[in-house]
């Protein structure tokens, strides 16, 4: 992990029209940053605004104010340095496995046969080799998630963000995937925000764990995790101090209500 | 489903559909005489298959089912393409859609068969007016079935797309058109379906062709099993038209989960 910074948020705020005309502050004043490889958790109330920073991110909106940078450069639209992974797989139920994990090589123009090499090779780290010809139906769950993860990494971004990707799967599949998804970033040294709303999820698998706070939401609070192997995430479970800081978090997010019902009065 | 059970299902119910259709038959042939129905009003079975080798000398059967096929083919891929085509075009210009949605809408409501004699002044006793009809009752369930999956597509999947720095056309032509495939098959089924109907409607209202024409032949020469017989081939031509839709289906859609018996 170096200095360098992938990721960063400065002083975002995003305001919405919502149908009746009445507009609604998502996110207000929003600043941090993610170093080069760190993975940084995101956890907050429903309806915070998690998802709205990740679609900024991703440059699919445009923030009310402040800006988002991504490797340094600013996000202005979609950009090849990020790449996002949602809880659907968002799989096309027409494209073979490989053929849906090409998706987005295949739209950057990428030659078909180094199209066809990466989608291999990161199939067959996920334990998918058998499958490549499948069609998503015949796949289960856990194994769907596992091919948006590919398709996820094989335009090769700088940044993944990951919106609650294993919240649709059953509790023990969600394990496995969480220790692949953590052997997967720490083998590629890969920056990742992780938005969840699994306190555990949060606390094994990242570096940092961001709390925010109800809508409009603020970050209210910065968490570094000081437990080893966060790329095993089943060890890490084992650690004493997890709890430590899983019920840290819980309480931070119980101050973050609180402080909502003055905040939001204003808002 | 096991393939063991599946092929139970298959055989009991081919048993069960041959046993229907003789039963069917019987009725047919003997049904009439028994409940003292005259020949005229249902001709049984044996009456109908002989004025169907009647017709065949006699009055250019094959001729004139030729013709309906042929219009049927033409209304129907001609009124698929256009439906397709304006359902794609209002799909992805909402502005479109809501300049034309109120004549679409009024053009939907019309019963579009009342435009057959229209077409026949027109274009005079051709098949173009037959086609004509047939284009027009084609074109909507195919175009408001485009449209509605065009407008559906999943926001998060252009959305994918677009993240991944999609041009227009990409998310075209790698989302939003396979995407709506299955809903255009369903049109498909229903347009071919009535096209037959658009096209005999045009036979029936003018002109010496077809198998429409040969169905108010039938009712003028008061000749029941002719009108019989028009109607079995009517409806093997639409059984045909139906048939193809299905097998190029299972071509296109061969990647969804295989419905068990949903088949027809
Ligand atoms: N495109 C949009 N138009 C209008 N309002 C929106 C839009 N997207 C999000 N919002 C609103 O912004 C707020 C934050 O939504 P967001 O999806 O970011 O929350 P979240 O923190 O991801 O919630 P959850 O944990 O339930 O996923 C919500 O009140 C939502 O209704
Ligand atoms: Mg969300």
């Amino acid at each position: 992990m170096s200095d360098v910074v992938r990721l960063e948020f400065r002083n975002v705020s995003m305001r919405f029209v919502e149908a009746t005309g009445q507009s609604l502050t998502a996110v207000a004043g929003v600043s941090f940053s993610v170093r080069d490889g760190e993975v940084v958790s995101l956890i907050g109330p429903s309806g915070c605004g998690k998802s709205t920073l990740l679609n900024i991110g991703s440059g699919l909106y445009a923030p009310s104010e402040g800006e988002a940078y991504v490797d340094g450069e600013r996000v202005e639209g979609p950009n090849a340095h990020v790449a996002f992974m949602l809880q659907k797989d968002l799989l096309l139920p027409w494209r073979t496995i490989v053929e849906n994990v090409m998706l987005g090589v295949e739209i950057q123009g990428l030659p078909i046969t180094e199209r066809k090499r990466r989608a291999q090779a990161l199939l067959e780290n996920l334990g998918l080799a058998e499958f490549l010809d499948r069609y998503p139906h015949q796949l289960s769950g856990g194994m769907r998630q596992r091919v948006a993860l590919a398709r996820t990494l094989a335009v090769d971004p700088t940044v993944l963000l990951l919106d609650e990707p294993f919240s649709a799967v059953d509790a023990q599949t969600r394990i496995v995937l969480q220790r692949e998804l953590a052997q997967t970033l720490k083998r590629a040294a890969k920056t990742a925000l992780l938005i969840t709303h699994d306190l555990l999820e949060a606390v094994t698998l990242s570096d940092r764990v961001l709390v925010m706070s109800r809508r409009p939401g603020r970050i209210i609070d910065e968490i570094q995790v000081d437990l080893p192997g966060r790329d095993d995430p089943i060890a890490r479970r084992h650690e004493a101090r997890v709890n430590d800081y899983v019920s840290r978090l819980m309480d931070r997010l119980d101050i973050g209500h609180d402080s909502l019902n003055t905040a939001g009065a204003s808002a | 489903m096991n393939s063991a059970a599946k092929n139970s299902l298959i055989r009991k119910g081919s048993a069960a559909s041959v046993v229907l259709l003789i039963v069917f038959l019987a009725a047919w042939q003997w049904g009439p005489g028994l409940l003292g129905i005259p020949s005229f009003i249902v001709p049984p079975l044996s009456m109908v298959y002989d004025e169907f080798f009647r017709m065949l000398h006699v009055n250019h059967l094959m001729t004139h089912t030729a013709i309906t096929a042929a219009e049927v083919l033409a209304g129907f891929v001609i009124g698929s393409l256009l439906g397709a085509f304006i359902g794609y075009v209002l799909g992805m210009s909402p502005t479109a859609e809501f300049a034309l949605s109120p004549y679409i809408l009024a053009l939907q409501i019309a019963p579009k068969v009342a435009f057959a004699p229209l077409f026949i002044m027109w274009m005079g006793f051709t098949v173009y007016p037959k086609i004509l009809v047939a284009i027009l009752i084609v074109f909507f369930p195919i175009m408001v079935n485009v449209l509605s999956a065009i407008r559906t597509v999943d926001p998060d999947l252009i959305n994918l797309a677009r993240a991944f720095k999609a041009t227009r056309a990409q998310i075209f032509w790698k989302i939003e058109f396979p995407a709506s495939m299955p809903p255009l098959f369903a049109g498909l089924r229903i347009g071919s379906t009535l096209a037959v109907v658009g096209v005999v409607v045009g036979e029936l209202v003018g002109g010496n062709m077809g198998l429409g024409y040969l169905l108010s032949f039938g009712e003028g020469q008061a000749n029941t099993p002719m009108v019989f017989v028009t109607i079995l081939m009517l409806t093997l031509v639409g059984a045909v038209a139906y048939l193809a839709v299905i097998v190029i289906e299972q071509r296109v859609l061969h990647y969804l989960p295989t419905r068990a018996f949903g088949g027809v």
